[in-house]
């Protein structure tokens, strides 16, 4: 008996030596390389008859839950494209990596896709803290990324293509619908990261220059599953409604407190800016019932470009699976980028970036149109309801795509904002 | 006077879900001397078999009530397997048990991320669970959720299920007995490593259990174990290592001064506050709230 551990520890070091060894190795190998490109910038593959591009997103962990549907989305459009030829010839070969809801983890992996890969443009991230965690990344190998979801806006990097909302495209439209129902007292819940702080920073702003209150301003970790004390602190505040910007199943936990505290759509709006129709489904309709959402698209909104997306992905993943706003975001940067590439017939970013401005696609949120100046796009904004079978109808709408505006330039109140 | 004894239950039902994923962890790491880490995961495996049992029973209520006895007989056959295949050779290494079970909660998270994806998934909780109770009349009533009360009842009766356990039955005579002095209890005729077994297999199915009570309140994830273990091991540290009443103290105690912080103050804010507390009260009494001279349960 008393022989047999010290094997298992002999065997366990031998183990453990020649496993330090490896990574060891690994390690030296990954620093010759990485020193012998840092400055320039980093060479694209396209030899053969492909071209290569990066899907970077979340496929576990808690942002799992929204971040797979937007890689479906990119997959479609990438397969959508080659069967109709491709871009400039080539077909694209997508290279998906896990950004697994860890952000060291999402520069690590848009390193190795950009370096080892060699590709042409990556697609992907959600969450701010992801996308702040690239940003140097791409900047510094002079690559390009798409970022697929609506954010807090105060940001440009010449190496990335905003394809969802910010500010002015959908919290501030938010506010103003709120506003013109009179629901002037709000409470915030929201992640605790850059996206909820930054953007409720901004509501304060547009609530004290609009005779808006607010009451209360709570934010709960990331993948935090306890929200007794936020819902009986909402609760307690009576305010008229609550401006919700948690991230990712938080969600779920949130939304099931909420409904336990006897709180409703009824009682006390909740309007959310980052819950689509994915998220809806799995959170459960029975917590959501007659809650708000504020998007750009809706698996309800129409147009025939809508109606080809929408049966175009139920066909490929399952008649059951909703389209939302960041699919549709990630769908439409696939058709922008190519668009893009075939203007500037390189696949060379600089020319990509230069041809860029006014470049327009027929998406199914309705047209949308880069702005080079910022490398945002235009984009209508949308009000929904959330319905009892999940789908969420279109309350409000702002009629023409909107100018992009990250920095908030337009609104005398956001001034002070960094 | 409502905020306040609103926020006292959300304390007390915040304990009793601290409890419960405790309550395992105080007879395998307490009485028995392994740092299971893969503890968090026969919580997880406790909440995925509410999840897969939900998918055969329709009904929500139903298959809840079912899958409280076969979350615990899954996971307490899952540790009752660990202590036969690993732990059992380790009973004097403390923390070779540390190294050993952590690589098995990483072998368990991504077993699960295989069978049932890297998303979380969710369960229906019953109608009659999500609603509430509306304790105090008036303009500003009191309101009690109906989840928590039931998480609240399921904590109660684990424990003194336990503890009666413990207390009563000859299998909690032998537990107590090999706890107390193994050398002795083996020359008395007990078969300690069948012991040793059954007391893995309760302390592992009581995670199952709290795996259940998890599915109530949040979503369904490979990580979700990893989560709760650090709470877990800190209500045990604190509590006094092998002290029921310490376990149930602490985690209530923790559970109201965690809810009072967050109130004052924020999510975040509490967290480190609590964590703070707990350190200076280490400092203070390193063995914990209750020691005594024995290391019995009871």
């Amino acid at each position: 008996m008393s022989s047999v551990p010290h094997i298992h520890r002999r065997r366990f070091l031998a183990g453990t030596a020649a496993l330090a060894a490896v990574v060891a190795l690994s390690a030296c190998g990954a620093k010759t390389d990485a020193a012998g490109s840092s400055d320039k910038a980093a060479k694209i593959d396209v030899s053969g008859d492909t071209v290569k591009v990066g899907l970077l997103n979340s496929l576990s962990g808690t942002m799992a839950i929204s971040e797979v549907t937007v890689r479906n989305s990119l997959t479609l459009a990438i397969d959508e494209i080659n069967a109709s030829g491709g871009v400039l010839g080539k077909k694209i070969k997508p290279i998906s990596e896990d950004g697994a809801s860890d952000w060291p983890t999402f520069a690590e992996k848009a390193t190795k896709l950009i370096k080892e890969n060699g590709v042409a443009a990556t697609f992907g991230c959600w969450t701010s803290a992801s996308r702040k965690a690239v940003k140097p990344v791409f900047e510094k190998n002079k690559s390009l990324l798409f970022y697929p979801v609506q954010y807090e806006g105060l940001e440009e990097s010449p190496y990335i293509f905003y394809t969802g909302a910010t500010t002015n495209q959908q919290i501030v439209p938010a506010l103003d619908y709120l506003k013109s129902k009179g629901l002037k007292k709000l409470y915030l819940v929201g992640s605790d990261y850059v996206f909820p702080r930054t953007a409720n920073k901004e509501i304060r702003a547009y609530a004290k220059a609009n005779g808006m209150t607010i009451l209360g301003e709570d934010y709960a970790p990331l993948g935090s599953t306890e929200f007794s004390t936020i819902a009986n602190k909402v609760k307690a505040s009576k305010a008229d409604a609550v401006f919700n910007t948690l991230n990712g199943d938080s969600n779920v936990a949130f939304f099931k407190e909420y409904k336990s505290a006897g709180l409703s759509a009824k009682s006390m709006p909740v309007v959310s800016v980052s819950i689509a129709e994915e998220e809806v489904k799995s959170i459960g309709t029975q917590y959501l019932d007659g809650q708000l959402t504020a998007w750009n698209y809706y698996q309800t909104t129409p147009g025939a470009a809508n109606e080809k997306f929408v049966k175009a992905y139920k066909a490929k993943y399952g008649q059951d699976k909703p389209t939302s706003d960041p699919m549709e975001a990630a769908y439409v940067s696939v058709y922008l980028w190519k668009a893009m590439v075939e203007k500037a017939k390189s696949f060379d970013p600089e020319k990509v970036k230069a041809a860029s401005d006014g470049i327009t696609f027929d998406a199914p949120e309705g047209k949308v149109t880069i702005d080079g100046a910022s490398q945002h796009i235009y984009k209508t904004a949308r009000i929904g309801k959330i319905g009892s079978d999940g789908l969420i109808e279109q309350v409000w709408d702002s009629g023409k795509p909107i100018k992009p505006d990250p920095y908030l330039k337009g609104y005398s109140w956001a001034s002070g904002l960094s | 006077m409502t905020v306040i004894l609103g926020q006292t239950f959300t304390g007390i039902s915040i304990g009793a879900v601290l409890l419960l994923i405790a309550l395992g962890l105080s007879l395998t790491f307490g009485q028995m001397n392994v740092i299971n880490m893969a503890h968090g995961e026969f919580i997880m495996a406790g909440a995925y078999t509410t999840y897969v049992l939900q998918k055969s029973i329709s009904s929500a209520g139903i298959s809840l009530l079912v899958a409280l006895p076969v979350a615990f007989l899954v996971s307490g056959a899952l540790g009752a397997l660990l202590e036969w295949l690993l732990i059992r050779r380790l009973y004097l290494r403390p923390l070779d048990t540390l190294l050993v079970t952590w690589g098995v909660s990483l072998m368990l998270q991504q077993l699960a991320r295989d069978i049932f994806g890297a998303p979380n998934v969710q369960t229906r909780a019953p109608d009659v669970l999500t609603g509430n109770i509306t304790l105090l009349g008036g303009d500003d009533p009191l309101t009690v959720a109906n989840n928590r009360l039931f998480i609240l009842g399921l904590a109660v009766t684990a424990v003194v299920a336990l503890s009666l356990t413990l207390r009563l039955t000859p299998l909690g005579r032998r537990i107590r007995a090999v706890v107390q002095n193994r050398d002795l209890a083996e020359v008395s005729g007990i078969s300690t490593s069948t012991v040793d077994r059954t007391a893995f297999f309760i302390g592992s199915g009581l995670a199952g259990v709290a795996g259940v009570a998890l599915t109530l309140v949040g979503p369904i994830g490979p990580t979700m174990g990893t989560n709760v273990i650090i709470d877990a091991f800190l209500v045990i540290v604190v509590g006094g290592i092998g002290q029921l009443k310490g376990t149930v103290i602490v985690a209530f105690v923790l559970g109201v001064l965690q809810s009072v912080l967050e109130y004052s103050t924020t999510v975040s804010v509490a967290k480190v506050l609590v964590l703070v507390g707990i350190v200076a009260f280490l400092q203070w009494r390193p063995q914990g709230l209750y020691t005594l001279r024995t290391r019995s349960l009871v």
